[in-house]
């Protein structure tokens, strides 16, 4: 056993965190509440390679581990959770995806400049009528010799709008069910592709969520992700690590609270006294502190599993589960905590809270999560 | 040309300082350790011009123990080419000064950029020292540095104003905020190559302390704040000149 | 034994640092029995020369002349004099100018330097010094070992105060051995009619609770009305709303005056380390929270915007009255 970080995983942490602190603190408050894309942000992290960090170097990755992974997602999650789902979604599902299952070609044509980040990607699996069933999509991807002719509607498409390239999950043969599904590959500005309105969060606010829609979208052959039929253990195999994307979101979301509500309390006085000093506060901030701890810890885990090339779908699940439930009850407490203040948005809190409760629900539900650990925990 | 970089390893400048047990220096624990604020933009300042092709080669030097390689990797991985370490913990700002200069006589340098002090030791003299034990030119106070050819164009902060000079390498240049907008944050790219980029370690030239600690204390704690109602704040007036005495 | 000053001018003129080193220089005689010589370089007329005997020099030595020197030559210079005239303390303000001799004088004397030194030292035997360091935290008393001592004074740290004593002025040109120059000053450009910032006795500073450049009015009013300098904070010279010159904290200018006005001021870390040192504080903050107040001495908790003008009105009462 060893908790220790290296020198290097402690340098990531650091960038990660300067470049939070010091350009994402900014405008953060006006972009949750006009709704803005943070394209400059978005432009920075990749100059500084965040976007690709996990890619291997000779597709002009960072080729960091996961566990530095964890750890900048944190930190960047702790000011901007709307920044960090892109470079989540970029990182664990579209890159990891290509990379793991791609071919030399598709990891040359579309992998490099994700990795560089001149584009982003997005990951289109969720329908309107299959949020957390992955087995039955309604797109379908129909066999035409050279081709897939690609139609149908995806929904909360995080970075819909916004991202260049798009993996695609759909229904090549509906009668071989979830054998039949396949990954596409498709440009954003195929012909066909058109992208519905920014849709208007609770929370994430910044980040674009979007409707899909396919009309006859022709997309080549040498696009498919895997052998034919590869589809839906494709995305049950990149949601894995997705999932430890998500939990190190949800840690960094309460963390963040956490770190203002100790700052908070602090300096807050009530009673002739620092509110600190009354132990109601205390035991609160004793409460997040070792929820934090757990989700930080199970992260940590999940992340090092990968980086050993372990199984390690378990533990991401456990750590996104318990990581975006701790994250709603951290930040709850920290709008208690902050009190009046707390309910305005100036001092960030209910930013916060709004945040996390989509950790909770996107990349696989809380319940989801619980599925699959009740699954592994009985069987047999 | 090419840019020596003296880097300074001290507490992060929001560290709470606790005196140790010896009452003549700060106590270490739980100490995190950064590049001092104002190398590190004299660092980015030196990135910007290797970025422009004004620059060949940046190094940076540190006189220290092995504890402060993590600061000087900090610095290959921000981008400079190679890093030079002095083993020896300084005693004083001469015997940074003079082994420092031990490496500048060894291997020429064009530049040397030295930040206008350290936030641990506030000494703001190295610098000085170092171009008087070299006999080299030095400008202090720079706040902008461009190179054209073989030619330096330094601006100056001076109390009221600036100055603009024009100088000829080699040059001590001290410098202070403004030489860049923000310090450079490390890359991942700046990172995995980090560790393929040389460190090199040498051993200190002897000195005698010039000046040592004698005793380190805490600043006495300030006294209640007196208040003054919002509605009458114009009695803070009155409050400074007859009670104060200070307007 | 003798105690070197280096007085420095700005065309022909004392600065009121150099009035203030000379002032601290003849306190530190009186405590070790020594003769206060001033040097000067550069034009300065025999009246304004003399005006250094009324704070304490009995000696002036006046180098004429009218170039630019640059620092490596000035230090050589200095030095020279340093030989010739046998003083064991050598003292500079701790501004621009003096930190960038200091150390240049200090390594040709093989001398210990102590830099950001206030009060007169707590020792002569050996010769111990008080400063900051760790940008305010905390208190330091540093010890000089070598013959030679070389010390920077923190400005507005001692105060000027009349000692007038009978002073020979000495007229000379560089004799010392100097380099060719390597550098060449091609420009200088002055803000005019501002206060500095280093040698103010008074200071009006803005945080973010201004909200933004356009209400710097009224700061800049009251500073007027009270003769005083204007700063900020870091957060307002990061978003450019003044000058990063103005900015006071741990990575700005660090000064002492003698009252500090705090407008907006959330008292961050790093900001009250550069101004802690100021003889009186007063903020104004809506927020009665504010970490500021626990370093004031004088607070309003309330709005900067209204506060302000009412501030202003009992300034100019005051010096209407005056």
């Amino acid at each position: 056993m060893n908790f220790e970080f290296t020198e290097e995983q402690l340098m990531i942490r650091q960038a990660a965190r300067d470049f939070a602190q010091r350009e994402l603190i900014v405008d953060v408050l006006e972009r949750d509440e006009k709704g803005i894309y943070p394209t400059q942000h978005v432009k920075m992290l990749a100059e500084l390679g965040f976007l690709g960090m996990l890619v291997d170097p000779q597709y002009d990755g960072g080729g960091m581990d996961t566990v530095s992974y964890v750890l900048a997602m944190e930190e960047i999650s702790k000011i901007d959770a709307s920044v960090s789902v892109i470079m989540s979604v970029n990182n664990s599902l579209v890159c990891y995806g290509i990379q793991e299952f791609g071919t030399e070609e598709q990891k040359q044509k579309y992998l490099k400049p994700l990795a560089r980040g001149e584009t982003t990607g997005a990951f289109l699996l969720s329908e309107p009528e299959a949020g957390s069933d992955a087995t039955s999509q309604k797109t379908t991807a129909e066999d035409k010799g050279d081709h897939y002719l690609v139609n149908g509607t995806k929904n909360w498409i995080t970075c819909g709008s916004s991202a260049g390239t798009y993996v695609v999950i759909a229904q090549t043969y509906p009668e071989k069910a979830h054998r039949g599904i396949n990954a596409l590959i498709v440009e954003r500005n195929s012909p066909g592709i058109s992208v519905g309105p920014h849709e208007n969060k609770m929370g994430l606010r910044s980040s674009d969520t979007n409707s899909v829609m396919f009309t006859d979208v022709k997309v080549p052959k040498e696009n498919r992700i895997g052998e034919d039929g590869f589809g839906f253990k494709f995305a049950m195999k990149t949601l894995e690590g997705g999932r430890i994307g998500i939990a190190a979101q949800a840690l960094g979301i309460a963390a963040g609270a956490f770190e203002r509500s100790v700052q908070y309390a602090k300096e807050r006085k009530a009673f002739g006294t620092l509110i600190g000093n009354h132990q109601a506060i205390a035991f609160k901030l004793a409460d997040m502190a070792v929820k934090i701890e757990n989700a930080r810890n199970l992260c940590l885990k999940a992340a090092w599993l990968k980086d050993q090339n372990q199984p390690y779908g378990i533990a991401s699940a456990m750590a996104k589960q318990y990581a975006a439930d701790i994250a709603m009850e951290v930040t709850t407490e920290a709008v208690q905590i902050h009190g009046g203040y707390g309910y305005v948005k100036e001092y960030h809190v209910e930013r916060l809270m709004r945040e996390a409760k989509l950790t909770q629900i996107y990349e696989g539900t809380s319940e989801i999560q619980k599925i699959v650990i009740s699954r592994d925990v009985l069987k047999d | 040309m090419k840019i020596l970089v003296c880097i300074s390893n001290v507490p992060d400048t929001t560290t709470r300082i606790a005196i140790g047990p010896d009452g003549k220096s700060i106590s270490t624990a739980g100490i995190q350790w950064i590049i001092n604020p104002w190398d590190e933009l004299a660092l980015t300042r030196a990135l910007e011009l290797k970025d422009v092709g004004r620059v060949t080669e940046v190094v940076v030097a540190n006189v220290g123990p092995t504890l402060t390689e993590a600061t000087l990797r900090k610095a290959l991985a921000t981008g400079a080419d190679r890093a030079l370490r002095v083993n020896t913990e300084p005693t004083d700002a001469w015997s940074v000064a003079i082994n420092l200069a031990e490496l500048i006589k060894n291997e020429a340098f064009d530049v040397i950029l030295c930040g206008i002090e350290s936030s641990d030791h506030n000494g703001s003299v190295v610098g000085g020292l170092l171009a008087g034990i070299l006999d080299m030119n030095i400008i202090s106070s720079v706040s902008g540095l461009d190179i054209e050819g073989d030619t330096l164009k330094v601006q100056r902060e001076i109390a009221g104003g600036k100055e603009l000079h024009e100088t000829s390498a080699p040059v001590v240049l001290v410098v202070q905020k403004g030489i860049a907008l923000a310090p450079r944050i490390p890359s991942m790219r700046g990172i995995m190559m980090a560790r393929t980029k040389p460190l090199l370690t040498s051993d200190p030239v002897s000195s005698e302390p010039m000046t040592a600690t004698a005793q380190l204390f805490m600043p006495k704690a300030k006294g209640a704040c007196r208040m003054v109602d919002a509605e009458n704040a114009g009695d803070l007036i009155r409050l400074l000149h007859e009670e104060a005495k200070v307007i | 034994m003798s105690i070197l000053v280096y007085t420095e001018n700005r065309e022909g003129k004392f600065k009121k640092q150099s009035f203030e080193l000379v002032s601290y220089a003849h306190a530190l005689a009186q405590l070790a029995g020594r003769e206060v010589i001033a040097l000067s370089v550069g034009e300065v007329a025999d009246d304004e020369l003399k005006q250094l005997g009324e704070y304490g020099a009995s000696r002036i030595i006046a180098i004429d002349y009218s170039g630019h020197l640059e620092s490596r030559n000035f230090s050589k210079l200095i030095h020279h004099w340093v030989g010739a005239l046998g003083p064991d303390i050598v003292l500079f303000a701790d501004n621009n100018t003096g930190k960038s001799l200091a150390g240049g004088v200090a390594a040709r004397l093989k001398a210990g330097v102590v830099s950001g030194v206030s009060g007169l030292p707590i020792s002569m035997e050996p010769f111990i010094l008080s400063k900051m360091v760790y940008t305010g935290k905390v208190n330091a008393q540093i010890q000089i070992n070598t013959h030679h001592k070389v010390v920077l004074l923190a400005g507005n740290s001692f105060g000027v105060h009349t000692n007038p004593v009978t002073s020979i002025i000495e007229h000379h040109n560089i004799v010392a051995e100097l380099a060719s120059p390597s550098s060449e000053l091609l420009s200088t450009e002055m803000q005019k009619g501002k206060i500095l910032l280093s040698e103010a006795e008074v200071v009006v500073s803005g945080g973010r609770g201004m909200k933004g450049p356009e209400n710097w009015g009224p700061i800049e009013e009251l500073a007027g009305l009270l003769g005083a300098a204007t700063a900020c904070t870091r957060p307002v010279s990061d978003e450019g709303w003044r000058p990063h010159t103005e900015h006071v904290g741990q990575t700005g200018k660090v000064i002492n005056p003698n009252i500090y006005f705090a407008f907006g001021i959330s008292g961050a870390i790093q900001h009250v380390a550069g101004v802690s040192r100021s003889k009186v504080i007063v903020a104004v903050n809506k927020d009665p929270e504010a970490a500021i107040f626990s370093v004031a001495d004088y607070g309003i908790v309330g709005d900067v915007n209204q506060a302000l003008p009412q501030l202003i009105a009992a300034a100019k009462t005051l010096k209407d009255n005056a």
